[in-house]
């Protein structure tokens, strides 16, 4: 298993000069343990990315260091040719107007309503008016299969439902990029099913660059354009969803198979 | 055959560990006491957004001080109540009775009241801060405010702090009042004080200026309640057990905080 060796393929060397996301040598470290190591990678504009590794192995921390909720040791991230390590508050805060974030639990304000949750962007940023905000909450729950659950309190839906909610948060401000953060982990294969297809959806209708963390096989299969794997704090393989799933990388093998024999240790 | 014996040894390593330990918390220390400087400079900056968050403002108003009535009812009558057992037998062989009412409203509106109320609105407010927020913390919901380009320290610090900054006074106030009343009544109806000893002994001594260094007092508590919730919100780690200790340090540092500056603020005051 190459996880030692850097992978230079997927090094950029002027990413000032790159759409999308470029990642360079990224480093993060909590107390002892190393979770992201050196990792390169880069993500094209119009495409979902798949990022699949292992429970722990460092995949919403990669996420949240694309929004810099996280500050790397080491490495940098550079949206749309800008590097986000320098920008300061007000500049990172437009950057992030630009990005929708499906968090894992779906992070709605216990506190509001669904549709204030939806609209609570808007409201703050957006000059509209009180209704016009309103409307474009019912807008995005429609979007997503919530149509008249602007009312109800997020203790009032199911996993399911705050996870679309969430998705309708994250689609609000007519974001560049999503990040969805293991969207389907935790429901039953059909509720599973469904979000996937509502991923398709947005990535259809709203032109999005999605990047896409999961454990999740059949849902990184259904939505990826393509997957790259995590594996001790670096990308070890990337391909297109057909070529990942003839591949004969032994870990990605191993991944994708779901088996507890191969380079990829149990524990 | 020679063995080096192992207690000299075993002594280093433990004085070791120990001045590490000390190292470790004074570090950690001064760390938090940066960071806390560091979030209420960040608050104080914000405060111009304050009419923006006026309902959000508004509603922890209400949290802070009608939340808080009943505790400051129940709390404020007993310790009127036991002011006034306690200075009746203190005084009943060297103090002439008149002096009743001023020693019971001076302890009040100078120390117990101010004090009494941050300890004990301040516990319940300091704990509500720190476990919401929290739990908004390990909930993702502060990232997700993050995400919507919405600093939590103005939207949901901003609020809270201003709002306890302003209530706490009022309720000391309210419990200043109702302490001397309890106090009132409990002379009249148990201890064999007249109505208007007691009263004559209020009015005759009362000074404004004994009002307002409590209330002075009470607006720096209340800036320490409001910051230690927000700061113990806001730093919680970890689950369930995180936002468990976040509130229990954040009660404990309120309380501490309040007492230490309950002594600087008497000198400042006083001396």
């Amino acid at each position: 298993m190459p996880s030692s060796a850097r992978t230079p393929e997927f090094r950029v060397d002027d990413p000032a000069s790159v759409g999308g996301i470029v990642i360079r040598g990224l480093t993060k470290s909590f107390q002892e343990k190393t979770v992201l190591r050196d990792l390169d990678f880069i993500i094209r504009r119009g495409e979902t990315v798949v990022v699949i590794g292992r429970s722990g192995e460092g995949k919403s921390v990669l996420l949240k260091h694309i929004v810099r909720l996280l500050e790397p040791d080491a490495g940098e991230v550079w949206v749309d040719g800008t590097g986000i390590s320098k920008l300061n508050r007000r500049e990172l805060f437009a950057l992030r107007q630009r990005f929708g974030m499906l968090f894992q639990g779906a992070a709605l304000f216990d506190s509001m309503t669904i549709g204030e949750n939806v609209g609570l962007g808007l409201k703050e940023h957006s000059g509209m008016s009180a209704a016009e905000v309103r409307d474009r909450a019912s807008e995005c729950l429609g979007l997503v299969g919530l149509a008249g659950a602007e009312d109800k309190t997020p203790s009032e839906l199911s996993g399911g439902m705050k996870k679309r909610a969430g998705l309708a948060r994250a689609i609000a401000m007519s974001p560049d990029y999503i990040l969805y953060d293991e969207p389907t982990t935790g429901l039953d294969p059909i509720t599973a099913d469904a979000i996937n297809d509502l991923i398709l959806k947005l990535q259809a209708e709203l032109q999005v660059t999605s990047i896409v963390v999961t454990h999740d096989m059949a849902s990184a299969f259904k939505v990826g354009d393509r997957i790259a794997m995590l594996n001790e704090g670096r990308i070890i393989h990337a391909d297109t969803v057909e070529n990942i799933k003839s591949t004969d990388h032994p870990a990605v093998r191993q991944f994708i198979e779901g088996s507890a024999q191969g380079p990829l240790g149990v524990f | 055959m020679w063995t080096l014996h192992p207690g000299p040894y075993i002594f280093v390593r433990t004085m070791k560990t120990i001045f590490r330990d000390i190292g470790r918390i004074v570090t950690e220390g001064f760390g938090a006491a940066g960071r806390g400087a560091l979030l209420l400079t960040n608050i104080i900056r914000q405060l111009p957004s304050l009419w923006r968050l006026r309902r959000e403002t508004m509603e922890q108003m209400h949290i802070v001080a009608v939340g808080s009535l009943p505790l400051i009812l129940t709390t404020s009558v007993f310790v009127g109540a036991v002011t006034a057992v306690q200075a009746v037998y203190q005084m009943q062989a060297y103090v002439p009775m008149s002096f009743l009412g001023t020693v019971v409203s001076k302890s009040v509106f100078i120390e117990l009241g101010p004090v009494l109320c941050a300890l004990i609105v301040g516990g319940r407010l300091c704990a509500n801060y720190a476990a919401e927020l929290g739990t908004m913390k390990v909930t993702e919901q502060l990232d997700a405010l993050e995400m919507l380009a919405i600093d939590p320290t103005g939207y949901l610090g901003v609020p809270r702090f201003t709002a306890t900054v302003l209530m706490i006074p009022v309720a000391t106030i309210f419990a200043d009042f109702i302490a001397v009343y309890a106090a009132y009544f409990i002379s009249v109806a148990t201890l064999d004080v007249t109505s208007s000893t007691f009263a004559t002994g209020v009015l005759t001594y009362f000074e404004m200026p004994d009002l307002m260094s409590g209330l002075s007092k009470s607006f720096v508590f209340g800036g320490i309640i409001a910051l230690s919730g927000i700061f113990h919100g806001f730093n919680t780690r970890g689950g369930a057990e995180g936002v468990g200790n976040a509130t229990m340090m954040a009660v404990v540092s309120s309380c501490v905080s309040v007492l230490i500056a309950d002594y600087l603020l008497a000198t400042l005051l006083f001396s």
